[in-house]
């Protein structure tokens, strides 16, 4: 017989512990690239930072020995993710209500879930090698060619498949129980989604919102061939139809002078983008547990 | 309007001719007629797949929210064909409102559960009175006449099934829709709420499905049982039917039918 004590030697409790080891290392060499590049960035970026950071211009390569800050960087940035966020948003949710709520079964939607899941595969170089053809080589857009609406509207390319999908899952989630008590009373479809259903799914649909932002604030590839790079303020509306400046391409520009200026505050420029998105997962993440807190009420 | 001339006696609120349900190819009930009566109470009930459930959603088009569910016949309300092409199934719902199985109150406050409602039904007089009116209708006002801003789902299932035949009250609907209203609660939630159902008579027409025996006895005027064969043209699967309608005394005392006999003496379902 043997003994029901646990046994050290026996081969099965020698792999099992084997592969305990193994997934924990494998665990954590997992996460390593993300401390080490959250530290070093920290490190470089985070001496860098002053006020004059986030005031100035920077200045052209070469000039001297002072590269000035990001503002304009800075400042385009949120434009342009605004511009996309603008145009995304309301399409995506409204697609994705489509999907939810409109379509029942059949090969439309399955087509255009299909096409979403593409379009989120799409790498996001084509997004602005198409906005490139489209808008800024044929000057379609008053005659401007590279400008922050076209970089915005490459980015809402890639923001547009997140938004509907989350909308579409959010809505999912809705117990159809809450649609027919809507409907039981008489709504229309139309209040039913405006008053019931949308409230009950804002929060998981604000979720999906904020990590698209944050996946699209951060793109550098399709605002290189569509917002280009400026170093000047941006002082007024018709700014927009220039072109401008964002922390993704001012870090790409700035990265590869030679001089030593500029790539200290490419590193700034990467510290403040790296924490900004950061800070903008873990406030989507806020949102989203204090969803599963209110859906259990 | 869309009338037909048939001729239905006045008392007959809602009437259903030869009507076949199916999901996609799958039947599930076939051929019934069934008139109900106006201020009546009537109870459908049958073994579970016999199709009283679909029969009860096909009466205010919530059947029209199932994918690939179709209904062949006529369902005759207030002398329309609410299956008509021309017919808007939100104006069907608003005069035939429905109690569902689970409670469904809105993620909202008491007071806006019952007020959502009336608001969309374009209701222009005191809210007040009617969230009370319809409170104390079902029963429900002296229990939560203190926290009409608190979340419908601080209530008790019982209570909030109660709350939602107030929300369908509001409404002033002409027939009252029950989906086994009493199935997820405790005895004396369903005591209440059969109750609630014996003093809206004098107002509405109640349809209610129940699984329960003792409750079809107890609150309703008349019995539908449904029961469900195979039919030798189906395809192999069971289709439920009507098998016999009559006075809910008759129908307990002395069905006509053996099968009927034999479910309500508790020998199958």
């Amino acid at each position: 017989m043997n003994s029901l004590y646990y046994q050290k030697r026996l081969s099965r409790n020698i792999g099992d512990k084997f592969f305990t080891y193994l997934s924990v290392i494998c665990a954590l060499i997992a996460i390593l690239p993300l401390i080490f590049l959250v530290t070093y960035i920290l490190y470089k970026g985070g001496s860098q930072i002053t006020t004059e950071l986030f005031t100035l211009e920077p200045n052209p390569p070469g000039d001297d020995l002072d590269a000035g800050g990001i503002n304009p960087a800075l400042i385009g940035t949120l434009i342009i993710t605004s511009i996309a966020s603008i145009i995304s948003i309301p399409v995506g949710v409204g697609g994705g209500i489509y999907l939810a709520e409109y379509s029942k079964g059949g090969s439309f939607p399955r087509f255009i879930r299909f096409g979403v899941n593409v379009l989120a595969g799409v790498p996001s170089i084509i997004a602005g090698v198409f906005i490139y053809a489209l808008i800024v080589s044929t000057k379609i857009l008053f005659g401007s060619m590279y400008s922050g609406l076209a970089g915005g509207m490459a980015l809402s390319i890639l923001m547009l498949p997140t938004v509907i999908k989350t909308t579409d899952e959010g809505l999912k989630l809705v117990p159809n129980e809450l649609r027919y008590a809507s409907l039981g009373v008489g709504a229309s479809m139309y209040t039913t989604i405006l008053k019931v259903t949308l409230p009950s799914a804002f929060r998981s649909i604000a979720t999906g919102v904020v990590l698209g932002i944050a996946r699209a604030a951060g793109e550098t590839a399709p605002l290189i061939f569509t917002a280009l790079f400026s170093y000047y303020y941006i002082t007024g509306f018709e700014d927009l139809f220039y072109e401008m400046g964002s922390l993704a391409v001012l870090i790409y520009n700035f990265a590869l002078e030679p001089y030593d200026a500029q790539n200290k505050l490419a590193w700034a420029a990467s510290f403040i983008l790296v924490l900004s998105i950061l800070s903008v997962n873990i406030f989507s993440r806020i949102l989203a547990a204090f969803t599963e807190k209110t859906k259990r009420v | 309007m869309i009338k037909t001339n048939k001729k239905i006696p006045k008392n007959i609120i809602l009437s259903l001719e030869n009507v076949s349900i199916s999901y996609g190819t799958f039947e599930a009930v076939r051929n019934v007629f069934c008139n109900f009566k106006k201020g009546n109470i009537t109870s459908l009930i049958g073994p579970s797949g016999c199709g009283k459930s679909t029969v009860l959603r096909s009466l205010n088009r919530m059947n029209d929210l199932i994918p690939n569910c179709s209904l062949k016949g006529t369902v005759l309300f207030d002398g329309t064909n609410i299956y008509d092409k021309r017919v808007d199934p939100v104006e069907v719902r608003r005069r035939i409102g429905m109690v569902f199985q689970q409670p469904n109150p809105f993620p909202k406050s008491i007071y806006e559960n019952i007020a959502f409602g009336a608001r969309i039904n374009g209701f222009t007089g005191d809210m007040d009175e009617l969230v009370e009116s319809s409170l104390r209708k079902a029963a429900l006002w002296d229990e939560c006449k203190d926290k009409l801003n608190d979340s419908g789902y601080s209530l008790s299932g019982g209570q909030q099934q109660r709350l939602c035949i107030a929300r369908t009250i509001a409404i002033e609907p002409e027939i009252i829709l029950m989906d086994e209203p009493c199935s997820a609660l405790d005895p004396i939630s369903t005591l209440k709420i059969e109750e609630t159902m014996h003093a809206l008579k004098k107002n509405y027409t109640i349809i209610i499905v129940t699984h329960n025996m003792q409750q079809a006895l107890r609150v309703s005027d008349m019995t539908a049982f449904f029961n469900a064969i195979e039919y030798e043209d189906g395809d192999g699967g069971k289709v439920g039917y009507l098998a016999e309608f009559n006075s809910t005394n008759k129908i307990f005392n002395s069905p006509k039918e053996k099968t009927t006999q034999e479910y309500i003496s508790g020998k199958f379902g």
